[in-house]
């Protein structure tokens, strides 16, 4: 019987290396299946998220021969043929154990947004709203939060200290949901630009291409973004007369001082994660001092964010 | 003071999918310290999965459809055993929950003049689901959590709950649970809970379900003392996938039925058609002309077969395979692709055109998909009281899939999302009166809580066990074989004989490795839930001596209408064990009985 060589980081906080487990090839299998088959058999105490084990809810992202991919719907059989398959935690997070990373800085970065301001409903209490209006919104709403586009990212995969003040491709799609949401009266530029780290950004378009729901991160909102926070800063008169007259928005500065998020996040924040990290203060090690060191490196070659032409020069170079 | 690390609220809520986000959301605004525990990240619960829509009888579509109408649908889906109270609350208070989405931020598909589009499902009068493509359950757990957070309750995520405690006044007080990261137990002290903890698909071998869906609500509130209800209904989605093997059992919409899409044996024929029941006769098309002229013209002919209840469509392809007129892996086919446009399937089905391109190299808009029944749903539950979903135990609240009562006995598609909203509201609501009147500081026995601890932490210090990886598979072969979607009281005896050995072995289950993100330890801590639910099913299941909704009889191929007025009710406590007492239905009031004398068209 045919059989795959899989080649799978195992290891915590304090260090790892890859552990190699010889498995027999099953028809129609994806990575997650023989993860599953390795955990009923030489390994149970093999680590890894997965949920729905149909692309649909994002817990099992891992890099796969260098990529980040959802291990449910990576198929064996569109992997080189006779070449081990590495799997290897995401490498911009912490890890937690094996191939379990602690994504707590997606949770304390969506905890800044601020959210929907709806204007006020129709006569009949209920809202109208246009397909044609809302198909930007639900291309964002697509999003299974996979967080591999924060994967990724070079801003925070190769910078740790980004992370204080760098929200990421996830995030950027959910501000710009809410810029593009028709019932929206909130201005979150001024808090983009100041505190998310919006220029930081310079277009290497990597998320977009990790995606799986196929959403267009830059192109359709990280350019968006940045273009409305270069004009709401250098020419506001210029984007008002481009608004829609209904759609009544305070000041930038006015919505970012009264929004929840004014605060920014800060490193403890990102560290330690009262609410939404699966750590709480009692609970929490001390914040590694460093990134958790990245796997050894995989045989394939690792994914290098290429910056492609056209990169945004008029965004603000650092996000001030 | 405990050696581990505990946390004090005036409401706690177990399990983080649509019913628990929506309970904390209304604890919350309410006042009180409020917090979320579930098992998985935020966001990842098995409500994501929910893809056809949630039904409201809001009339965008059709202005004919009321609560009223939802309400006999409901009734007649779970052959009225529904508690007809929530079946009730259900269809009058569902429009506003999704109304009350989209002010929260929800993005739903629109109609033409920008109200929100409702879509046709199996058992529904009128198109009546709101929905945003294939993916409406992402679209409602995304909007719940971003409220959740935004109104910063505290949220432990990937944290395992082991057990409800009890003051010594017999009020839920304390839940014992560990961190999955780090495997060091953790405790919450509460004034009330909230039981939102989902599914149980997981005892079976081909599910819809994650991991989580292990009935851990379900046991806990068995063990609490908890009367639990219909715990032999347990839904068949007619449509899960049947190839390749490994994704046997992943969830194919409804809504490919409701958009069009028919089923077929190897024969090519329409079989539906063959076996549409007594009950339904006089609403469903005898002609596929007539079933294709339904999706323009609802007013002038009658539904088509496809789009019966569900456990009719599920009984139905099982008896076509049984014959021989199955396709190439043991399902049937569903076609959609001679139907309707590519283009119009890839904008109506995005994530099932994706998932079968993806997995199975399949091409929905130009071949048939090959579907088969897989587990998908749980009728039983909690015994609730329907205006609070209050349990029998005081402190304890129960909502979503945990809670029984609402469908009877069997579910409307659709009639999920709208479930969670509604009750998970409600159940949150009396939770936050109950904490607000409750005096009693909350607390248990520590030599309590030590015993749970003890008890979860066996499996990894003891030697030469068994994997519980063998276990589980064990328990749901036998759970697919013997409790499967035909069953027979020779095959649930065995069921039970076979529980037992179950039981046994699990006791003894050794897991290698640490306590920090241990999968194999996170099974062994599951499978007492597993074995617990599954025992109180099969149990049910050779009680009940007749066919009705989810629940099937080979020896028993009739609706009884004896069996038909009362709900098994079982409920465990310390000196008796397991027990089952028949209870009767409540009565319904005349004017909704009324509702049922009225001619269907």
């Amino acid at each position: 019987m045919a059989e795959v060589k899989m080649r799978v980081w195992r290891g915590d906080d304090g260090g790892g290396d890859f552990a190699e487990y010889d498995m027999p090839a099953v028809e129609g299998e994806v990575v997650l299946d023989v993860i599953h088959r390795i955990q009923a058999g030489p390994a149970p105490d093999l680590a890894c998220r997965w949920n729905c084990k149909a692309g649909k809810c994002g817990s099992c992202s891992a890099e796969i021969n260098g990529l980040p991919r959802l291990m449910c719907m990576t198929r064996m059989d569109q992997l080189p043929e006779g070449e081990p398959v590495v799997v290897a935690p995401m490498r911009t997070f912490p890890v937690t154990r094996d191939l379990v990373t602690d994504v707590s800085f997606n949770y304390t970065m969506a905890r800044q947004v601020p959210p929907l301001a709806p204007r006020p409903p129709e006569a009949d209490g209920t809202y109208r709203m246009m397909q044609i209006d809302i198909e930007r919104g639900q291309e964002f709403r697509k999003c299974i939060e996979c967080f591999m586009c924060q994967d990724i990212c070079h801003v925070i995969r190769d910078h740790e200290d980004n992370k204080a003040h760098y929200a990421g491709p996830r995030l950027f799609i959910r501000y710009m949901e809410l810029e593009s949401h028709p019932l929206d009266t909130g201005d979150r530029r001024e808090l983009l630009r100041q505190r998310m780290g919006l220029g930081m950004c310079n277009i290497t378009k990597c998320c977009t291409e990790v995606c799986p729901e196929h959403i267009k991160i830059t192109d359709n909102a990280i350019i968006p973004l940045k273009e409305r926070v270069v004009d709401s800063s250098y020419d506001p008169v210029a984007w008002l007369g481009r608004k829609i007259l209904r759609r009544a928005k305070s000041s930038a500065v006015e919505a970012a001082r009264e929004s929840p998020a004014f605060r920014s996040p800060t490193r403890d924040d990102v560290a330690a994660p009262v609410r939404a990290g699966h750590s709480t203060p009692t609970s929490t090690p001390p914040p590694a001092p460093a990134p958790t060191p990245a796997p050894a490196p995989a045989p394939a070659p690792a994914p290098v964010p290429t910056p492609t032409e056209g990169a945004d020069t008029s965004a603000p170079p650092d996000g001030t | 003071m405990p050696d581990h690390e505990s946390h004090d609220y005036d409401v706690v809520v177990i399990g983080a999918g649509g019913a628990g986000l929506r309970a904390a959301i209304e604890a919350c605004e309410l006042g009180q310290r409020t917090a979320l525990v579930c098992k998985s990240l935020l966001g990842k619960a098995h409500t994501v999965m929910a893809e056809g829509g949630a039904a409201a009888a809001m009339g965008n579509v059709w202005p004919e459809d009321n609560w009223q109408v939802h309400f006999r649908d409901t009734m007649r889906g779970g052959k009225m055993l529904n508690n007809w109270r929530m079946a009730q609350l259900h269809a009058q208070e569902s429009p506003d929950r999704i109304y009350e989405l989209e002010r929260w931020g929800a993005l739903f598909d629109r109609t033409a003049d920008g109200r929100i589009l409702q879509r046709d499902f199996g058992g529904h009068r009128y198109a009546r689901l709101a929905h945003v493509g294939d993916r409406t359950g992402l679209e409602l757990i995304r909007t719940l959590q971003q409220r959740a957070v935004q109104m910063g309750i505290d949220v432990f995520m990937e944290c395992k709950i082991l057990r409800l405690l009890k003051d010594g006044d017999g009020v839920v007080s304390e839940a014992v649970g560990y961190w999955r990261p780090t495997g060091d137990i953790v405790s919450f002290r509460a004034k009330a809970f909230v039981l939102a903890t989902g599914s149980i698909g997981k005892s079976w071998l081909y599910t819809s379900n994650s991991w989580e869906s292990t009935g851990d609500g379900h046991a806990m509130a068995a063990w609490a003392g908890a009367d639990m209800i219909d715990m032999e209904f347990v839904q068949f989605h007619p449509t899960g996938m049947v190839w390749p093997l490994s994704v046997r059992g992943i969830l194919v919409t409804e809504g490919v039925r409701g958009d069009g899409g028919v089923l077929r044996n190897s024969e090519g024929r329409r079989f539906m058609f063959d076996y549409i029941p007594e009950m339904f006769a006089a609403e469903t098309a005898d002609t596929e002309e007539e079933a294709d002229r339904w999706y323009d013209d609802h007013t002038n002919n009658r539904r088509p077969p496809e789009l019966l209840p569900r456990d009719e469509v599920a009984r139905s392809i099982n008896s076509e395979v049984k014959a021989g007129r199955g396709g190439p892996h043991g399902g049937v086919l569903l076609d959609i692709a001679t139907r309707r446009s590519a283009e119009v399937i890839r904008r109506r089905l995005p994530s099932m055109y994706h998932q079968f391109m993806e997995l199975a190299g399949v091409d929905i808009t130009v071949q048939p998909m090959e579907v088969g029944p897989t587990c998908h749903y749980m009728m039983g539950g909690v015994r609730v009281e329907a205006d609070t979903e209050a349990t029998t135990v005081p402190g304890l609240f129960a909502a979503g899939e945990v809670a029984g009562g609402m469908h009877g006995a069997n579910r409307l598609g659709g009639n999920s999302l709208s479930d969670l909203l509604v009750f998970g509201r409600r159940a949150g609501l009396a939770a936050a009166e109950f904490a607000r009147g409750r005096t009693s500081t909350p607390a248990a026995d520590a030599a309590e809580v030590a015993e749970v601890v003890a008890e979860a932490e066996a499996p990894l210090g003891r030697e030469g066990g068994e994997s519980p990886y063998e276990v589980h598979q064990a328990l749901q072969q036998t759970m697919q074989e013997l409790v499967g979607i035909i069953r027979t009281d020779a095959e649930l005896r065995r069921a039970l004989d076979e529980l037992d050995v179950l039981d046994e072995r699990a006791r003894k289950l050794s897991v290698p490795g640490g306590r920090a993100y241990n999968p194999g330890w996170n099974l062994a801590t599951d499978m007492p839930s597993m074995l617990t639910v599954s025992r109180m099913v099969a149990t049910g299941a050779l009680e009940r001596r007749e066919s009705r909704g989810g629940h099937t009889r080979e020896d028993f191929p009739a609706a009884d209408p004896e069996q038909g007025k009362v709900n098994l009710v079982q409920r465990f406590d310390a000196d008796q064990g397991y027990t089952l007492t028949p209870e009767p239905l409540a009565e319904m009031p005349a004017e909704l009985k009324a509702l049922f004398e009225e001619a269907p068209h």
